[in-house]
């Protein structure tokens, strides 16, 4: 590989607070050889190709921390190759992929499986994360130790909860001891049964039963008290509400360690956006009031969340098409990540470093890799994109399998130009 | 060269009775003035008309419902039409046929109208967008029952001669309840006052945005009321899960002549049936021809379903 020069770019890199017009070099080796504003030509070596970012913006490639694959079981929904060309069309270049398939990602032979698979079909950093518990039915561990020995990189049961304290109380101590990340999806089955949406007005009115939100309150206020016994590395998948940020906020102010995510589909969608009966928007959690979605954008800026995520989750018409009871829940959004996140710098709610923040250089630092960054010596993921470009999102021209977007028709400003792997370029817009 | 036309594409798609919530005041009221004239006819010895002749009315119930079922069955062969009812609690879905599979099958046998009961929210919603023909609602979970809401308001109408200005009260299981649902947006929409009366355990959270007022005392909710509706309340959920018991839910909630003295001296009760008798009603008090407008409802119910076939079938 030549070297490569990115000349006049906006280069957004928080891990090391930039935010500056200049150039990047990478290597022969795919890797950050030269950043910033004193950056020059003369550094690369002479036989270098030259891109020219025309003033866009440059930032470390996006880190989405929850996304699903359907490899194994579900190839019909999404596989390797489709949710690669989806993310790289979107900036992400390292997704952490949810264990839930069939067969579930709970054993050492499954783990064997998956990285082969993804090394032979992906293009993109592929972390997979493994179940929690058994066959997810949150009874028994599965082995911490040995699954991440093989790759595993944090441990969740994705929308399953560990309802037993007494089994989560071993689980935080256990994994307190070998250093594994616990990713937990907060919720009280009792408390949720047969909840569909946000408890309130739209329930009533759509007569749907509703999901209160002390069912996501009382897990995280659970774990959190555990977590005082048990110090291990804890990560909350997805919070939904005010009432859930109150107990985050209480307890980041005492100095406990843990780390929050909000899906991009709570905070950029409410209950309203339900209309009628739009099962697209059936997620979990669930989209609640604007009070909450607001908050939630305050909870970042005030880094109380720590990332954003796609909870990308791809699912096929005929588990769409139906009552909304019965409808499954999930949307699909890594390819819509990055730009949706722009509104909220468009519309001057967050600080366009914060949003970037939340998506590379903080989750990696909760992951442990060494993603997510531009410091020389890293790996050149690089994502480029138009900050202010208009554009709609039209379901049939996204590029992942299934087409189940939340935000169909929307009217989006920004837009990913192109995107480079260890300094190869995998995506380019035109 | 003959040019096929595409036929697929739904043209001049008809209106379909989804919930009272999609309804206007005018539309409201045009069905209570149709529906007014099909009483007398209803009472009369030739009750049949031919207005929907070599119509198709098809009537999908995967829920068991004894009235409504057979009020819309009595409504539309009276009116002409061929009526066809397809019990669907034990039948396709149990073969894995999903709902538009079943709305694809019907469809293509051409029906002009579709009564749906079903026991999820919204999935006449769904059905009306996949068929051809009107779509009414014969209830959807726990969202809307909208010809029991208006059949209400015609037995109100037809003993009180007008729904403005009256104080309606709705007791019992209200979360539980689209009966509860669709009077709240009727009786409102049609200028009364509404209060609900429940315990805490079954009354929705939030229910004040409807547009009425809760209270979880009948005393106070029912004071100066002029109709009291009462509702089922269903057995699984007197036994703790929702209520200690069924003698504690009839003590504080159950229509007794005593507590019926709350509301205003001529106020007449209500109830859309099947009873418990001695749960939320008193057995005599839903006897009692002077007070209680059980069985006008039942008649008026046919009254207004006819007027419903008739406006909705194209």
């Amino acid at each position: 590989m030549k070297e490569k020069i990115f000349i006049n770019a906006r280069i957004i890199d928080p891990s090391q607070n930039m935010d500056e017009k200049g150039s990047v070099i990478v290597d022969a080796n795919g890797k950050i050889k030269s950043i910033g504003k004193n950056t020059k030509r003369k550094e690369a070596s002479t036989i270098v190709d030259i891109i020219d970012v025309k003033n866009n913006v440059l930032i470390p490639g996006i880190v989405d921390m929850k996304a699903f694959v359907g490899e194994p079981g579900f190839e019909y929904k999404e596989n390797f190759r489709t949710l690669s060309q989806a993310a790289l069309s979107g900036g992400v270049t390292s997704i952490v992929t949810m264990p839930n398939t069939k067969p579930m990602i709970d054993n050492v032979s499954m783990v064997d499986f998956i990285i082969r698979r993804g090394r032979d079909k992906a293009s993109v950093n592929l972390f997979p994360c493994g179940a929690l518990t058994k066959q997810m039915e949150g009874k028994l561990m599965t082995e911490f130790g040995l699954l991440s020995s093989k790759g595993i990189i944090g441990f969740s049961d994705v929308k399953r909860t560990v309802q037993n304290t007494a089994t989560m109380a071993r689980i935080m101590d256990y994994a307190s001891d070998i250093g594994v990340l616990i990713m937990q999806h907060t919720e009280d089955y009792e408390l949720s049964k047969n909840g569909c949406i946000n408890e309130g007005e739209i329930s009533n009115r759509l007569g749907l039963e509703g999901i209160s939100s002390i069912a996501e309150k009382i897990i995280i206020e659970r774990d959190l008290t555990l977590l005082s016994e048990f110090p291990c590395r804890y990560h909350i998948n997805q919070i939904s509400s005010k009432k859930s940020l109150d107990v985050i906020e209480k307890n980041k102010t005492n100095g406990k360690k843990f780390s929050v995510g909000v899906s991009i589909n709570n905070l950029a969608l409410n209950e309203n956006d339900i209309g009628d009966f739009k099962t697209f928007l059936k997620l979990s959690p669930p989209l609640r009031t604007e009070e909450d979605r607001l908050s939630l954008v305050k909870g970042i800026k005030d880094g109380l969340i720590d990332v954003i995520v796609s909870d990308h989750i791809p699912e096929d018409e005929e588990s769409k098409r139906l009552p909304f009871a019965q409808a499954a829940s999930g949307a699909i959004g890594i390819e819509t990540l990055l730009p949706l996140a722009l509104e909220m710098y468009h519309n001057e709610s967050l600080p366009i470093k914060k949003i970037i923040e939340t998506l590379t250089i903080n989750p990696s630092k909760i992951l442990k890799i060494n993603k997510g960054t531009l410091k020389k010596g890293a790996d050149a993921d690089i994502c480029i994109f138009d900050l202010d470009v208009p554009w709609v999102v039209k379901a049939e021209k996204l590029k992942s399998k299934s087409k189940n977007t939340a935000i169909e028709n929307r009217k989006m400003q920004g837009r990913i130009l192109m995107t480079f792997l260890n300094g190869e370029l995998v995506f380019n817009q035109q | 060269m003959a040019v096929i036309k595409n036929t697929s594409a739904i043209k001049n798609p008809p209106k379909h009775l989804l919930g009272i919530q999609n309804l206007s005041i005018k539309e409201a009221k045009t069905i209570l003035n149709e529906a007014k004239t099909f009483i007398e006819l209803n009472r009369s010895k030739s009750k049949k008309l031919d207005i929907l002749r070599g119509k198709t009315q098809i009537n999908l119930f995967f829920e068991p419902s004894t009235r409504t079922q057979s009020s819309f069955d009595l409504a539309g062969k009276r009116l002409g039409a061929d009526v066809m009812t397809m019990n669907m609690s034990n039948s396709a879905l149990k073969k894995g046929e999903t709902l538009i599979d079943t709305a694809m099958t019907l469809n293509a046998m051409h029906p002009d109208l579709i009564i749906i009961r079903h026991q999820d929210s919204g999935a006449p919603n769904l059905l009306s967008q996949k068929v051809n023909c009107a779509v009414i609602n014969a209830g959807d979970g726990r969202r809307e029952h909208p010809t029991q809401a208006l059949l209400d308001a015609l037995t109100i109408i037809n003993r009180k001669k007008r729904i403005e200005g009256l104080k309606i009260a709705i007791c019992g299981d209200i979360l539980h309840s689209r009966v509860a649902r669709s009077n709240i947006y009727l009786m409102n929409m049609l200028g009364a006052e509404v209060n609900v009366i429940a315990p805490k355990t079954l009354m929705p959270k939030s229910i004040e945005r409807l547009g009425v007022k809760s209270f979880t005392n009948m005393k106070k909710g029912l004071e100066s009321c002029d109709i009291v509706m009462m509702l089922r309340l269903q057995n699984e959920r007197m036994q703790g899960s929702f209520l200690p018991s069924k003698r504690e839910y009839y003590e504080y909630f159950g229509l007794t002549s005593e507590k019926l003295k709350y509301a205003s001296k001529d106020a007449l009760i209500m109830h859309p049936g099947p009873m418990n008798r001695g749960v939320e009603i008193d057995t005599k008090l839903a006897d009692d021809i002077n007070v209680s407008l059980v069985k006008e409802q039942v008649e008026l119910g046919v009254a207004v379903r006819m007027a419903c076939l008739k406006i909705y079938c194209k």
